[in-house]
């Protein structure tokens, strides 16, 4: 077992009124992939939002009880955001390549961050954050061209290569490949394997067969409770919870 | 033929409607099928064929009255020319309503007098009678085309189809036609004045060739007089000023409004900044010329610095804050449809607000917001009222915002209020510059859409 990376104490979040997460006390190790599965509107991607705090963009959002990376309080009065989300990356839903070139999107955070120093730094910056994102090869040749003319798969390793490109410790995916055709989703999650190496990935998937591939720990989310978390083996295996079984055989969801 | 006629038509439509449905409804209970289109289809049918082509008759009748009439009265004179046989035609109608006492002219025009009455008479009553016929017949023969098989809702379709088009025809044509007489009156306009004079000459008075007898001017000094260039350094000069002052404060409102703004905050700023749109240009145009131009000179002249009582700085500024919402409303609803995602994969990535406009969301808008600053600036351009009260009317070549400054729609105003003969070249003048200032403002959005072209192209 890994040293853990990420603790969350009794979540709760609210969307004004009205309650999204029950009580999510979780922890994530270093170096693995935890999958969160669940039903839609079931609060994983409200959890995973929470981890860079991206729900901070949404006024009436609020969170209670604490979380922690690497032993720090994530929602302390001095924590930068800035500095958290750069520690914290993040992977959307849909590929959201920014309209500029596609090196100009990698060096977006290097160059807002000031992480490189020079020119040259920041060529090469670029240059491995796409060889680790597996898209180097691909878009060597055309890298000033936009990102936003790639394929929907090349575009997604390109947010992954964006992602990478400030070296932070975590990343975080909401359903990466949801928007990809089976060829592209096999290339990310060759990636992740890859990428675990180097980063703790935490990932809200809704194929379950992708959290049984790719994850080490999976995390089963419903009605904004944290149902189960356990090796995903066993999740899938040998669950402990009713529920879980329901909706790993395909009972509901 | 007179209006009566259409009202008869009118009602006999309004019937048509009536038996046209009672009609298809006792057809339909009669033979117990169902029609192909249920029964207020049928009554539109009739409804339309007693209206429209009767309408259309009408309406060709009142066109060609005239110049029937005119024909058949002025028989006698086929061998003059146009404009002699108007004014006989005037002196006859004039005679018909008392104007001119009959006795103090000649016997022909009192003939002519008689055949006028005959035919108006004449023509009055059969148009009555052909439009009426036309569409009584058309009411009844519809009225028993009415059957089963009959698909009034196809036809009643294309009818609608018809009209439709014809409405953005009208629009259309419309626009073709200013146009062309624009076009017209500025091609005679340069036959007296060379075009080249009038676009790059530096002096313009107009008043000089208006004198009263025109066979006293020689050619140079009409030409002399039209050169046009210190209206458009005028206008440009304006307008710059104005976009000096509508670009910043309107785009960096727009981004508060889209990315700062609280939702509560949005929705009563945003209306009120839109109301600056929604004030009248005239009073703008005394706010220009009877607070801000004063001010400006007064604080020029406290500065020691030469200001004139009617300077392009004042009308410049009050023009800029008429154009703010212009580009603030644009610019906001553009920002506003950078997609969501793009914000958040920029904050993901830990940048600021203000990095995350600057870097991500301006470039991505860009399109829209030089789109914004062009029909600004088109509208700048156009601007009418506003100069006229507050920028001068000398028209001096000047490039100093202090100074005063005419421009192309304040010479056209100036030019064509009061009586005008239509033939003289500063009355086509007039015409000329209207045309130019289409040209720009046609050039400018065609740029604009080429830009956002471009743009676009490049981003997604």
């Amino acid at each position: 077992m890994n040293e853990t990376k990420i603790i969350t104490n009794n979540v709760n979040v609210y969307y004004g009124e009205k309650q999204a997460l029950h009580n999510v006390s979780m922890n994530m190790q270093a170096n693995e992939v935890t999958a969160l599965i669940g039903p839609s509107g079931c609060g994983k991607s409200t959890f995973i939002r929470c981890l860079n705090r991206m729900n901070d963009v949404i006024d009436t959002c609020k969170v209670e009880g604490t979380i922690t990376i690497d032993g720090y309080d994530i929602y302390s009065k001095e924590t930068s955001v800035e500095k958290l989300r750069e520690r914290v990356g993040m992977v959307f839903q849909k590929p959201n390549p920014f309209p500029k070139s596609i090196y100009e999107n990698v060096a977006y955070g290097p160059k807002i961050h000031g992480i490189a120093n020079n020119k040259n730094e920041l060529d090469e910056i670029v240059e491995n954050s796409l060889k680790q994102a597996a898209i180097f090869d691909e878009v060597k040749d055309r890298l000033h061209e936009p990102g936003t003319a790639l394929s929907g798969g090349q575009q997604q390793r390109l947010c992954i290569a964006r992602a990478i490109s400030v070296n932070p410790d975590i990343i975080l995916m909401d359903e990466p490949c949801s928007a990809l055709d089976p060829i592209a989703t096999a290339r990310i999650e060759e990636l992740m394997e890859e990428l675990k190496k180097d980063y703790t990935i935490v990932i809200v998937t809704h194929s379950m067969q992708q959290a049984a591939r790719v994850s080490t720990k999976t995390g089963f989310f419903h009605m904004g409770n944290l149902v189960e978390v356990d090796k995903t083996e066993v999740i899938f295996s040998n669950p402990s919870n009713k529920k879980t079984q329901d909706y790993i055989t395909g009972r509901f969801g | 033929m007179n209006i009566l006629s259409l009202f008869i038509i009118l009602i006999i439509a309004f019937i048509g409607y009536f038996v046209g449905r009672s009609r298809a409804n006792s057809i339909r209970n009669l033979s117990g099928k169902r029609l192909t289109s249920i029964s207020h289809y049928y009554g539109y049918y009739v409804a339309i064929w007693s209206l429209v082509p009767a309408a259309i008759v009408f309406l060709l009748i009142l066109i060609f009255n005239d110049y029937f009439v005119t024909n058949y009265v002025l028989s006698g004179y086929e061998d003059l020319e146009n404009s002699s046989r108007d004014l006989i035609m005037a002196q006859i109608e004039n005679t018909r309503n008392g104007i001119q006492l009959a006795n103090s002219l000649d016997s022909n025009i009192i003939a002519a007098v008689k055949k006028l009455n005959y035919i108006e008479s004449q023509y009055r009553i059969s148009g009555f009678i052909v439009v009426l016929s036309i569409s009584a017949y058309l009411f009844v023969h519809a009225s028993i085309k009415i059957s089963p098989s009959l698909d009034s809702r196809k036809i009643v379709e294309r009818v609608f189809l018809i009209l439709f088009f014809s409405c953005s025809l009208i629009a259309i044509l419309t626009t073709v036609g200013i146009v062309i007489s624009l076009l017209f009156e500025t091609l005679k306009f340069f036959n007296s004045v060379p075009i080249l004079d009038f676009l790059f000459g530096l002096n313009w008075s107009p008043q000089r060739a208006f004198v009263s007898d025109v066979s006293e001017l020689v050619p140079e000094d009409i030409a002399g007089a039209f050169g046009a260039l210190p209206l458009f350094a005028g206008t440009f000069l304006i307008a710059f000023v104005a976009m000096c002052i509508a670009i910043p404060v309107g785009l960096l409102s727009a981004i508060y409004m889209a990315e700062y703004a609280s939702s509560n905050i949005r929705n009563i700023a945003k209306p009120l900044i839109e109301i600056l749109a929604g004030i009248p240009t005239v009073v703008y145009g005394f706010f220009a010329a009877l607070t801000v131009a004063p001010f400006v000179r007064n604080s020029g002249m406290s500065l020691g610095l030469e200001v004139s009582s009617e300077s392009a700085l004042a009308a410049g500024f009050v023009m800029g804050i008429m154009i703010i919402p212009f580009v603030s409303s644009l610019s906001d609803d553009v920002l506003n449809s950078v997609p969501r995602n793009l914000r958040e994969g920029s904050y993901a990535m830990g940048s600021t607000k203000s990095e995350t406009i600057i870097r991500v969301l301006l470039p991505a808008a860009l399109p829209g917001i030089i789109g914004s600053f062009l029909l600004a600036i088109s509208r700048a351009i156009g601007e009418t009222m506003i100069v006229v009260m507050a920028a001068g009317l000398a028209a001096k070549l000047t490039a100093n915002p202090l100074d005063a400054a005419t421009t192309i729609t304040t010479q056209i105003v100036v030019i064509l209020i009061g009586d005008q003969e239509f033939d003289s070249p500063k009355t086509q003048a007039a015409f000329a510059l209207g045309l130019t200032l289409f040209i720009v403002t046609l050039l400018l959005n065609y740029i604009a859409l080429r830009v956002v072209k471009k743009y676009s192209e490049r981003y997604e």
